[in-house]
């Protein structure tokens, strides 16, 4: 960082040497034409205009040498450094102050603006932050309390308790807990993506296990909606992380069992294009606000009017451990109705069908 | 039949808890142990028929535990733990761990592992004929049914099932299954792993999209369930 800033320094100073030098170069040609004193005047303005590009130091040597020049070249007597009247000695140490000034309070304007940039950048980070907290503090608070005061039933109001009462305190400290497991694994998701460290651990996939095994898992949480799965028998083996690729296919299942009415269909579709492995989930739901479907894979976004719950991590999840896998993923509304995740992965593939008589 | 005696290692006193009364209700005889130094002695002294370990423990890694408790230990070994990166599985598996389940886990699951684990043990050896659900393995007489009925194997299928069969319940790693099955030199040809699996799950399974005997442990390896 500090090496490139100091390249670019030693390239701003000779730019704002060669653009002193190029309009001097052009005010000579024209001193026939115009008065020395209408070129001081441009030289002023050609050290403004360099104040606003570069730092402090380039400029003022910008100033000075553009003094020096003004004086050897333009100011009677030509090609010396001496002045011959007493006006013109006055116009020379003017514009000398005036190209100082003009420097320094470029400087200090545009120092100020990169203030109020970071100040902003901060604003923002904070706001994010503040989401995160909010939405967090939610998702995990909640099943947490349902835990609390179930328990809390469970003991010290027992004997008020029906058989049923029990029961279902019982099944909502289930959920909760189930509830809070699935967020701190998404937030382990985010924090191994944000760390950096992800390197997909590449091995032979099957898709259709894959597929099965994902809905399996959704399935076992009693959804109403109906999952249906469509898979070429002919797909080949694919080499991809199955864990990775796993969780993308659960995060958008689970996205669409969060987000669909109830008893909506979804369906699973895997195909091979060449060497490209494309998943797409879509559902007959309500589809996406159209003004927000850019804005659903990005970190803690959360749709406009939708039900509370959900970190708004989910989808960014399914974002980052795509990209990690060297993929791709989109969104689109149907005509239908409806909205469909379509997830491109490129990987090397296998026909092992010669195998089959072993 | 005596009440088998399972010893829990584990620091964490809510887990220990939890798992005493899991394994008295179900009737078993629990005892329990904070730390790997108390663990190991407790071993030692009255050697369990099952020892629950946890890897995060505060005095020993678990996987160092694990290994000095297989120096003279052969009971089964069921590991507990936090961690859920497959590398650590696996590692735990190579070292001598019968199974291996990652909290938060289900009672019923633990359960089940459990029982498949013992068996094994008390069975001694390896009983010839093994019957799970409608499907019946016959390592004397090599024949696999299926409702009855005869299932025609490829010799490679055969070998593949057979060693599923004689570690029943027990989860087999990708490696191991292809350093058995196709040689040393094949432990990272994983794609004839996958072949022959979902060929294995279309002759024993009723869906073998939905396999019930054959089961898919993500990233680790394979398991024949067991007998229930």
């Amino acid at each position: 960082m500090i090496s490139f800033n100091k390249i670019k320094k030693s390239q701003q100073y000779i730019w704002s040497i060669a653009s002193i030098i190029v309009i001097s170069l052009v005010c000579y040609g024209l001193s026939s034409l115009i008065g020395y004193r209408v070129i001081g005047f441009i030289l002023l303005i050609s050290v403004s205009l360099v104040a606003m590009i570069f730092d402090i130091l380039p400029v003022l040597l910008a100033a000075v040498l553009s003094a020096l020049i003004w004086d050897f070249f333009f100011i009677p007597p030509y090609f010396t450094l001496q002045v011959s009247s007493t006006e013109d000695s006055i116009l020379l140490s003017m514009y000398f102050v005036i190209a100082m000034v003009n420097a320094a309070l470029t400087y200090k304007i545009r120092k100020m603006e990169k203030a109020a940039i970071l100040k902003e950048e901060k604003e923002n980070t904070f706001k994010l932050y503040n989401t995160l907290l909010n939405s967090l503090s939610h998702e995990l608070r909640t099943p947490i309390s349902a835990i609390i005061g179930a328990t809390d039933n469970l003991q010290i109001n027992s004997s008020k308790l029906t058989p049923q009462n029990r029961y279902d305190l019982i099944a909502e400290i289930a959920k909760a807990s189930f509830r809070l497991n699935q967020q701190v694994e998404n937030l382990l998701n985010m924090s191994r993506l944000e760390s950096g460290f992800i390197q997909p651990k590449k091995d032979w996939c099957d898709i259709n296990e894959l597929v099965y095994d994902t809905v399996k898992r959704i399935e076992e949480n009693k959804i109403s909606q109906k999952i249906s799965i469509n898979i070429n028998p002919d797909l080949p083996l694919f080499k991809t992380d199955k864990g990775m690729l796993e969780q993308v296919l659960y995060n958008l299942l689970n996205n669409a069992v969060q987000y669909t009415p109830q008893h909506s269909r979804i369906e699973i579709v895997a195909t091979a294009h060449a060497d490209i492995l494309e998943i797409t989930i879509q559902d007959n739901g309500k589809g996406f606000p159209k003004e927000e479907i850019t804005e659903v894979f990005n970190k803690f976004y959360r749709l406009k009017n939708t039900q509370t719950g959900g970190t708004g991590l989910g989808l960014s999840i399914v974002k980052g451990f795509t990209e990690a896998l060297g993929g791709a993923v989109g969104l689109e509304n149907i005509s239908t109705g409806g909205a469909r995740f379509t997830v491109t992965i490129p990987a090397e593939t296998s026909y092992l069908k010669n195998l089959k008589n072993e | 039949m005596n009440r088998a005696g399972i010893l829990i290692i584990d620091d964490e006193a809510q887990i220990r808890k939890l798992l005493e009364i899991t394994l008295q209700s179900n009737d078993y005889i629990a005892m329990q142990a904070a730390t790997a130094k108390e663990g190991m002695i407790m071993a030692a002294n009255h050697p369990p028929d099952m020892i629950i370990l946890d890897l995060g423990l505060p005095d020993l890694d678990g996987h160092e535990v694990l290994k000095q408790l297989r120096e003279w230990y052969t009971n089964p070994i069921i590991i507990l733990s936090v961690q859920s990166d497959e590398a650590d599985i696996i590692k735990a598996l190579d070292n001598g761990a019968n199974d291996y389940l990652v909290k938060p886990f289900r009672t019923g699951e633990l359960l089940a592992r459990i029982r498949s684990a013992l068996r094994s043990t008390l069975q001694g050896d390896i009983t010839p004929a093994i019957v799970i659900g409608n499907l019946e393995i016959d390592l004397a007489l090599r024949t696999v049914k299926k409702n009855g009925e005869s299932i025609k194997l490829t010799s490679t299928e055969y070998t593949l099932l057979s060693l599923f069969a004689k570690n029943e319940g027990k989860v087999l790693t990708h490696h191991y299954l292809l350093r058995e099955v196709w040689g040393p030199g094949f432990i990272n040809q994983s794609q004839y792993l996958r072949v022959f699996i979902a060929q294995l799950r279309k002759k024993i399974e009723d869906d073998p999209n939905r396999p019930e005997y054959l089961v898919t442990e993500s990233g680790v390896g394979y398991r024949l369930v067991g007998t229930e």
